[in-house]
């Protein structure tokens, strides 16, 4: 019957939906856009500074005096004050981020869980300037009044409490891996008379163990790319030790404070900002693909 | 035969007061060699039949035998799903509806489905029912039109005094038929329902299934049904689909066994396989 | 007794210390965090509330502890939290639109697009200051002014309201998207009159709480020059502040005048941080469970 004529053609274009889908598109391209611009901004100052610096003299050098006559840029001594530092927030981060997850994932009742997990996630809520403050006017001071001998500027107290920062980060990941683990597995366990401790830390903690790393390897990029704790409490001073207790300057921090001055464009100075900075994206981009990684994995393996 | 299939089926009343037979109808929509795949693995293959307007046909068969795929052809809602290919001819009146030219919106504003969850939006009852005109631009008379809709859809008496209430706060059975007010608001030619009282008690579905009877008066009614009893009660055309299962490429696909008047189905089945189904000795 | 019935009780209760250990550090673990943070809590208190007074609020910074206040700093905090909402909730809730309703995910862009945000979360700040640097300061000329922090601070949350926004739209259930479509709306038609009103608590929350994070942000902001004597009212394109490089700048001074100060500037910069973060659980509370 034609009276009943289909009007199954587009009567009028619909000029808007393509409009809308572009200008969203747009607003994907902004973070591309932030990603080029974050490589783009770091190589090509660097470049410029590696035709002045040999790249064997930067990796190798262990002395790092930009500002002196004359100057020396070997960077060892910032990477190994980056270590440092991320050394004992690992050693904090680590036990206690992976003992708060096991708890969350397999002891804690539902409620319990429900109310800790966003109290936990306060800790990462803090400013880290807020957590700078306390390594150096309270924490470094409280070590010292144990009888520590403890410099003002240290890279313990700044690892120390920026690895109380990075609990969270590591006990949610995991915590997150835990949960994926089907609860046949533990029934397969708990069947076998295994108490809870077995079944948490040989069931659960292997069968999860990708995700663990990776957030364990997320939280080691956390404390690399952490800057005011190490500005203000482990201090501005490269020098090339592990001793916790002496002053060192990270990558981080050494950015930060020659960020502060008004150095010219196009000085050395300037450029070493560049590639100090270079060192450190490429350093947590590798861990924190990595993590990704991981994460899909596991990701992939239970869901 | 000496006894018919409805008479060993206990429970299943077959209509016999099906109107002028399907030859005189008119065709809504002409299924010719359809097939449906997902992600390149079939789903349904090679249907062909014919709806007659102002018809309640039903698509009967076992779990996994592509109904669902089936009807959500009709309207192209199979095109939001993005590993999906059609192969085949539908024609609507005629016109091909997965023709170049042919915009699946449109085919949706004419073409109404009902799901087998009720599905409100988390709006107001008013809200629900208005959502449809609203997006088509049809802004007068919405009160209107939105009464109408309820009342064709049973339901305007019992929600007249609170259209501004979530309509998450309706019963199930309420919810479905809110649904259907919904799709008919915006005056379709075609409702689709794909088991709309899987998820209901029997006392709605009792509701639903004469509210079909009602509808088909005016509107054209294609529905998927897993349950027989139903579409013996509701169905003047059924549809019956089966499973073939492909040993050697593990692949299960979904056929169409025998389509026919309803009576037909159920009491004297051409095709083996619906006689097995109908009388329960399979599926 | 039967022998049967003896082997329910074991002998000696196998792994119980070691079981009482292992909750111990279970425990230690979650209670070291909160331990710390009622410290810092109590500590600063102590240092710093004596000192929240009018001049705190009303002064501008001064070389003489006794006089100096916060206030430049305060304003510019503000004042970038609210640039921070109109810049970043429009980008991110696009971007979280165009990934979860409109991108093909089988593509490789769009695969990259991903990855590149799930990276982006996790670059360290201070790289955002570089960029910032290199290209609004410097490249664009743009100069130390509020505008290039709050564009720095935009792309450093970006990925962070993003993430949340996908979380919020994913959990709007797929019935009522097809449904919608059912009824013949366009696929713009789903998204704005469905499944945004439906995600916008969600989106709301967590946009809140990523503002909340900027907001503590020193880091990128020392590189685009913040740390400078700013004795004005913040504008657009002037000189800036921001309470946290205050709290940095008066905590790197050694005189002890200043740290109390700074403790007081904490305490400011605490109280704004918590009230966004209850308004985003009132938001949470308030529209979540609507219908």
């Amino acid at each position: 019957m034609q009276a009943a004529a289909p009007r199954l053609r587009v009567h009028r274009r619909r000029w808007g939906e393509g409009v809308v889908k572009g200008a969203l598109a747009l607003c994907a391209l902004v973070s591309i856009a932030t990603t080029i611009g974050i490589v783009a901004a770091l190589l090509e100052p660097s470049l410029e500074f590696f035709r002045e610096v040999s790249l064997v003299d930067f990796f190798s050098g262990t002395d790092w005096a930009p500002l002196f006559e004359p100057a020396r840029f070997g960077v060892l001594p910032l990477i190994v004050g980056t270590l440092s530092v991320t050394f004992w927030a690992v050693v904090v981060a680590v036990p206690f981020g992976l003992g708060a997850a096991i708890y969350l994932s397999e002891y804690a009742r539902p409620g319990v869980r429900k109310a800790l997990k966003p109290a936990l996630e306060v800790l990462a809520g803090v400013p880290t300037v807020v957590y700078g403050y306390f390594a150096l006017v309270t924490f470094t001071p409280f070590l010292r009044s144990l009888g520590l001998d403890v410099q003002i500027f240290n890279a313990f107290s700044a690892g120390v409490v920026m690895g109380i920062m990075i609990i969270p980060t590591v006990a949610s990941i995991s915590e997150d891996a835990m949960n994926a683990v089907p609860q046949s597995l533990r029934d397969g366990a708990y069947a076998l008379g295994s108490n809870k401790l077995e079944v948490s830390v040989r069931i659960v903690v292997p069968a999860a163990i990708s995700g663990i790393v990776a957030s364990f390897v997320l939280g080691i990029s956390r404390a690399v790319g952490e800057t005011m704790i190490a500005l203000l409490a482990a201090g501005q001073l490269a020098q090339l030790t592990f001793v916790p207790f002496e002053p060192v300057e990270t990558m981080t921090a050494f950015i930060a404070a020659t960020g502060i001055g008004d150095v010219p464009t196009g000085s050395i100075e300037y450029k070493t900002i560049f590639a100090v900075g270079l060192t450190l994206f490429v350093m947590t981009l590798a861990m924190n693909l990595f993590a990704i990684r991981l994460v899909r994995k596991y990701r992939e393996v239970y869901e | 035969m000496v006894m018919t299939a409805a008479e060993r089926i206990p429970g299943v009343e077959v209509r016999h007061d099906a109107p002028s037979g399907p030859a005189l109808r008119e065709v809504v929509f002409d299924v010719e060699d359809l097939t449906v795949a997902y992600g390149g693995k079939s789903a349904l293959s090679g249907v062909s039949l014919e709806v007659y307007k102002n018809f309640v046909t039903a698509f009967i068969g076992p779990s996994g035998c592509g109904k669902s795929t089936f009807i959500r052809c009709f309207n192209r809602m199979n095109d939001l799903i993005p590993s999906a290919t059609v192969d085949g001819t539908i024609l609507y009146h005629g016109e091909d509806l997965y023709g170049r030219e042919v915009d699946p919106v449109e085919v949706r504003r004419l073409i109404g489905m009902v799901f087998q969850k009720p599905n409100p939006f988390p709006k107001s009852i008013f809200d629900n029912v208005a959502f449809g005109p609203r997006v088509l631009g049809l802004k007068d008379g919405l009160d209107d039109r939105v009464r109408h809709a309820l009342e064709q859809a049973a339901l305007w008496d019992e929600v007249k005094s609170r259209l501004k209430e979530s309509a998450l706060s309706l019963s199930g059975g309420q919810q479905q038929r809110l649904c259907i007010a919904r799709a008919l608001a915006v005056e379709p030619e075609v409702i689709l329902m794909d088991e709309p009282a899987s998820a209901l008690d029997p006392i709605s579905t009792t509701r639903i299934e004469d509210l079909m009877d009602e509808l088909k008066r005016e509107y054209t009614i294609v529905i998927v049904t897993h349950n027989m009893q139903q579409a013996a009660r509701v169905a003047d055309m059924t549809a019956f689909f089966s499973v073939e299962v492909d040993e050697n490429r593990d692949a299960r696909t979904g056929i169409l066994v025998e389509y026919d008047v309803t009576s037909k189905i159920f009491t004297n089945p051409s095709d083996q396989r619906t006689e097995d189904y109908v009388t329960g000795r399979f599926g | 007794m039967s022998a049967a019935a003896t082997t329910l009780v074991a002998a000696k209760p196998r792994g119980r210390v070691l079981g009482a250990v292992f909750m111990g550090y279970l425990l230690l673990s979650l209670a070291i965090g909160f331990a710390l943070l009622l410290w810092l809590l109590v500590d600063i208190a102590a240092t710093g509330l004596p000192y929240i007074d009018r001049a705190l609020f009303l002064n501008d910074p001064s070389a003489d502890p006794a006089i100096a206040g916060a206030r430049p700093a305060i304003l510019g905090t503000l004042y970038i939290g609210a640039l921070l909402l109109v810049f970043t909730v429009p980008l991110g809730v696009g971007t979280a639109i165009y990934l979860e309703e409109y991108a093909d995910k089988e593509r490789w862009y769009n695969r990259l697009l991903e990855l590149n945000i799930q990276n982006l979360a996790a670059v360290p700040s201070i790289v955002y200051g570089i960029l910032g640097l290199a290209f609004l300061v410097r490249g664009l000329g743009l100069g130390r002014v509020l505008l290039a922090g709050a564009m720095i601070l935009t792309l450093l949350v970006l990925p962070v309201v993003i993430i949340a926004s996908r979380e919020a739209i994913r959990a709007v259930s797929a019935s009522i998207r097809q449904g919608a479509f059912a009824l013949g709306a366009t696929k713009w038609q789903v998204v704005w009159r469905q499944v945004l009103p439906a995600a916008a608590p969600g989106m709301a929350t967590g946009s809140i709480l990523a503002l909340s994070r900027a907001i503590g942000e020193t880091a990128p902001l020392l590189l685009v020059g913040a740390l400078t004597y700013v004795a004005f009212n913040p504008s657009l394109l002037d000189q800036f502040t921001v309470l946290p490089i205050q709290i940095f700048q008066w905590t790197s001074r050694p005189q002890e005048e200043f740290k109390v100060l700074a403790a007081a500037a904490i305490i400011v910069l605490l109280a704004i941080l918590l009230s966004l973060n209850a308004v985003a659980i009132w938001v949470r509370n308030r529209y979540q469970k609507r219908w």
